[in-house]
């Protein structure tokens, strides 16, 4: 690219940090053949005009980040940065091919969904947000969305930026880093939290009430839930929970349990079993 | 005022429903912007919070499509927190048709967009990268009309029938539904249990749930004595592969301080 020695181009911070602002965008255009592609090549913009002043080579690489493309959004940084590496070595002229880049993305874009998807989706959002709700329900009205609002996102971009950083200061050295097992690891751990507190919110934040009394006396009424409440309390939830669990394992559809557990509310409360 | 407000707040949990940042389309924050929005806080803050328990395990994973919150969550809160003053249960299971709905609209635009990204191989066979930019900023607009549009069209519906037809149900199917609206919540729950679980995971799952029926405990107290127990695993599991772990013992810090930092 380029023949005559010149001052070698490089991205600015600036470059850097309009990039960071874009990667947001990332899934706007998310379509069937091609997934995120168009929002990745949007994002790469600021550095393809940085680094390819010619229009020809600008228009091979826009076309180069327009194939393919799917990952956990906000990994998606990580792949950025290290993209944002190798297309400013691919632009001083140094070994790395048009190929090399879109291998490496591809390469990356599955494994980091597989861990990150757990990570983010299956347990901080479950868990912040039911935190947040918990909060809201027992009294503390607008402080339970602030919470979650602000938790999340601080989190979210302080991660992107992070990732972002890393990948473009490091370039391939990341893909080494990835595979000693520490990504792993961080799964597992996060996955230990998420079971355990997904534990503890299936009794606290399942309203349900059994109503048959079982024996009345001049002292009062035991009630079934009270019986229930001395012996197991949640009793009744974590068996609707692992029900589902169970049936979602035999491939049955999120809208069926939803369906299920909607007769099983209005039917129990018609047969005088819940309150 | 108001309806404009909710129009405003359905664009942007329409696009939030697709690009996943900043977690507009939540209920539990977009429900209460419809409830600031309509003046009615502490309902739109109720039914964000009763309905993130029920939509806390639906995510969009792969090229897969999970039922949307973003319609689900606008819709419902308008006709909880305006006019209509539906209860909260109410707009819980009223929440679950319109994130099918929505589900479908997202399914349907994604297809509806190919030409348009089509056009963008054009602008990049001729360097136009303007124009590539000003694509994507077009599918923006889109996805938040995919939410926009019909909760206009809902909005349409007099407050005063939905008032009426909730009132014309008999008591029974009310109640029915005010149970049914506080057991849906299980649905997510094992959404998420059943992406995490593993045999070696279980213990910890009852090991949450006996905790958590001891009511003295915080959420706060047992997010810690999880992470505890997470470190405590990880550190084991590691003993146990390298003898006594002496010589590694700084990268294991390492590893379990951005642990700690991400989670």
């Amino acid at each position: 690219m380029a023949t005559e020695q010149t001052k070698p181009r490089q991205l600015t911070l600036g470059d850097q940090f309009l990039i960071f602002g874009r990667s947001g965008w990332e899934q706007a255009a998310w379509n069937y053949p091609r997934l995120q592609n168009l929002g990745f090549c949007y994002l790469m913009i600021p550095a393809i005009r940085r680094l390819y002043p010619d229009k020809a080579d600008a228009g091979a690489a826009a076309e180069r980040h327009l194939a393919l493309f799917n990952t956990m959004p906000y990994m998606q940084s990580l792949i950025t940065g290290v993209t944002l590496s190798l297309e400013e070595d691919h632009a001083n002229g140094k070994p790395v091919s048009a190929e090399d880049i879109s291998a490496v993305k591809v390469g990356m874009m599955g494994s980091l969904a597989g861990v990150a998807d757990p990570v983010w989706w299956g347990t901080w959002r479950p868990i912040l947000s039911a935190f947040a709700a918990s909060l809201a329900l027992s009294g503390f009205g607008i402080v339970g969305p602030l919470v979650f609002f602000i938790g999340w996102n601080v989190v979210r971009l302080a991660f992107r930026w992070g990732a972002q950083r890393w990948g473009y200061r490091q370039g391939l050295k990341v893909v080494t880093a990835l595979s000693s097992g520490m990504l792993q690891k961080l799964t597992l751990g996060a996955s230990i939290v998420g079971m355990f507190v997904m534990g503890a919110i299936v009794p606290r934040w399942t309203r349900v009430k059994l109503a048959p009394i079982i024996a009345t006396s001049a002292h009062g009424s035991l009630s079934l839930q009270g019986m229930l409440d001395r012996l197991l309390p949640g009793l009744v939830p974590l068996l609707l929970t692992l029900g589902c669990v169970w049936l979602l394992r035999r491939h049955v559809k999120p809208l069926w349990l939803l369906v299920g557990v909607f007769v099983i509310g209005l039917g129990g409360y018609w047969l005088g079993i819940f309150r | 005022m108001s309806i404009w407000g909710v129009l405003i707040i359905a664009f942007l949990a329409g696009i939030e429903g697709v690009i996943d940042e900043w977690e507009f389309h939540q209920p539990i924050v977009a429900c209460t912007l419809v409830g600031l929005a309509t003046g009615n806080l502490v309902s739109g803050i109720a039914l964000g919070a009763s309905l993130q328990l029920v939509t806390l395990g639906w995510m969009n994973i792969g090229a897969a499509v999970a039922p949307d919150p973003a319609l689900a969550a606008v819709v419902a809160a308008w006709w909880v927190s305006g006019p209509a003053h539906l209860p909260v249960a109410a707009g819980v299971i009223l929440a679950i048709p319109l994130a099918l709905i929505g589900q479908g609209l997202t399914q349907g635009l994604r297809k509806l967009i190919i030409p348009l990204v089509q056009q963008a191989d054009v602008a990049a066979a001729s360097g136009n990268l303007h124009r590539i930019d000003w694509i994507l900023r077009l599918s923006v607009v889109l996805q938040g009309l995919r939410v926009l549009i019909p909760t206009a069209f809902l909005m349409w519906i007099p407050s005063a029938w939905v008032h009426a037809s909730y009132h014309l149900l008999p008591q029974v199917i009310q109640g029915g539904l005010r149970v049914s609206a506080g057991l849906l919540v299980v649905v997510s729950f094992a959404i998420v249990i059943n992406m995490m679980a593993t045999r070696q995971l279980w213990p910890f799952f009852f090991i949450g749930f006996a905790l958590a029926t001891d009511g003295h405990l915080s959420l706060v107290a047992l997010g810690l004595i999880g992470v505890g127990l997470a470190i405590l695993y990880l550190r084991l599991q590691d003993g146990g592969h390298h003898d006594n772990g002496g010589g590694n013992n700084q990268t294991e810090e390492d590893e379990l301080d951005r642990e700690l930092d991400d989670l």
